[in-house]
């Protein structure tokens, strides 16, 4: 057994913060090139983008769609409380914020839902 | 009635490579970790090797890793931190083990002179003592981080550290923010220099692992976006 | 990278991310406003084609996006890979650039 098996501890709320910011980055990141060109078909006409609209009324696709929605909710939300903590200096507050983040993802991604229903 | 309750105590034995080796070890009341591994070390097994020296939470030697968090092994009472009656103790994460609980602190202090973490005195002797009023903002930003005594458990709190071989580290980085707001120190150009970029300050992600493990309660994070702010300001007008 | 390049570099990214975190806003509550009923492109672009301000908008939203992705990706995969040096920044560039050119496409799409 290797000593580098010892990890640095990580079951801190600053580091959940840290994963879902990453996470949610990575996810972006990947998602966005494929926005821009779905977006970019309606070069083609009204008709090209609403061909890859019918595609998206898949409910699965619609559930991937509120994900992303969490996504960014929660990359924004996150990336909030890192500007507060580098530019803000330090105040007692910020210890709350990880929770306050996490409460603002949901409820984009709920009000997301929800909407798609009516 | 005497306390025959036993403690199962997994210890790390080797260097890079070893192995947990487990102790049944009698349960006393107050016990502490340090408790435990000496008396491990002096009735089981003579071969254990780890560090302590002032056993009340001053010197900082003990830091161990404890059900893994890094801890000062003197100040960890069993009853707060076993898991049932198991206990895993193995050496700081982060850094190189020489043998079993001891690790090579060399990096660690490397690391904080390469962060310019010294004060640098002005080259000519100033005429009238410098006057530093307590409640100042400066003075108040480098008493919240003078107290670091060196110990390494934020070092070893640090995934940044362990992903970043470069990286300086919290307690180096605590250290040079203590001295940018000192006053007066003379060697603050190439502080900041030093303590900027990917090996430095801009590297830090804001786990907070520092800060929730300091047994000084120092805020490492703090600091290090101070940091931030100061080698950005100095970008921008363009001494750095 | 020199220590005023990388301090640079993290200015940008925290300065795009300002922009970003009010284009965000908007974008997150037009879009949940938006999708109600359904969503057509009809509907869209009926609402998009020919608005300068919504052009003007994107157009930031695109510039900003395109700095702050690349920047992160880059202290990504010099974390978690062993990909760093001067390739990794030149191929993050271009990413930069990929997004730049995709989104100035979509916007051309969306609001010309």
């Amino acid at each position: 057994m290797n000593a580098s098996s010892i990890l640095p501890a990580r079951s801190h709320r600053g580091y959940a913060a840290f994963v879902v910011h990453r996470v949610s980055g990575i996810g972006l990141a990947a998602f966005l090139p494929l926005h821009f060109l779905a977006l970019g078909t309606a070069i083609q006409g009204e008709a090209a983008l609403d061909s890859f609209l019918r595609w998206t009324d898949h409910p699965l696709v619609k559930l991937a769609e509120t994900g992303l929605v969490m996504l960014l909710a929660a990359h924004l939300a996150g990336g909030l409380r890192l500007l507060a903590l580098e530019f803000l200096g330090w105040r007692d507050w910020q210890k709350t914020a990880v929770a306050v983040a996490a409460g603002f993802s949901l409820a984009a991604a709920l009000l997301f839902l929800l909407n798609l229903g009516m | 009635m005497p306390d025959e309750r036993t403690l199962q105590v997994k210890v790390w034995r080797g260097r890079e490579d070893g192995r947990f080796q487990a102790f049944t070890v009698p349960r006393r009341a107050s016990q502490t970790v340090l408790d435990v591994v000496t008396w491990i070390q002096r009735h089981l097994d003579t071969t254990l090797s780890y560090r302590y020296a002032c056993r009340v939470g001053m010197c900082g030697s003990c830091a161990m890793t404890v059900n893994g968090k890094p801890r000062w092994t003197c100040r960890t009472h069993v009853d707060k931190v076993a898991d049932g009656d198991i206990l895993t103790v193995g050496p700081l994460a982060n850094l190189p083990v020489v043998k079993d609980l001891a690790t090579d602190m060399a990096p660690f202090f490397d690391k904080w002179t390469k962060a310019e973490g010294r004060f640098v005195p002005e080259d000519d002797r100033p005429r009238e003592f410098h006057v530093v009023p307590p409640d100042t903002r400066e003075r108040q930003a480098a008493n919240a981080g003078i107290e670091c005594i060196g110990c390494g458990v934020c070092y070893a709190a640090c995934d940044i550290v362990r992903w970043n071989r470069d990286y300086l580290g919290p307690a180096a980085l605590n250290r040079a923010w203590t001295l940018v707001n000192d006053v007066r120190d003379a060697g603050n150009d190439a502080r900041l220099a030093a303590v900027a970029g990917d090996a430095g300050c801009h590297a830090c992600h804001s786990q907070e692992g520092c800060r929730t493990h300091c047994p000084k309660q120092i805020n490492p994070t703090a600091s290090i976006a101070g940091l931030k702010r100061a080698t950005a300001v100095a970008t921008i007008k363009g001494r750095l | 990278m020199t220590a005023r390049a990388e301090t640079r570099l993290w200015l940008a990214q925290r300065g795009s991310a300002a922009v970003l975190a009010l284009c965000v806003i908007v974008h997150l509550a037009t879009v949940i406003y938006a999708v109600r009923g359904g969503l057509t492109a009809a509907e869209i672009l009926g609402r998009t084609r020919g608005s300068a301000a919504w052009m003007a908008f994107y157009l930031l939203f695109v510039a900003a996006v395109a700095i702050h992705a690349p920047i992160g990706a880059r202290t990504i995969c010099r974390e978690m890979t062993a990909w760093r040096g001067r390739s990794l920044d030149v191929a993050m560039a271009l990413f930069g650039l990929l997004l730049a050119a995709l989104g100035l496409r979509a916007a051309l799409a969306v609001f010309s």
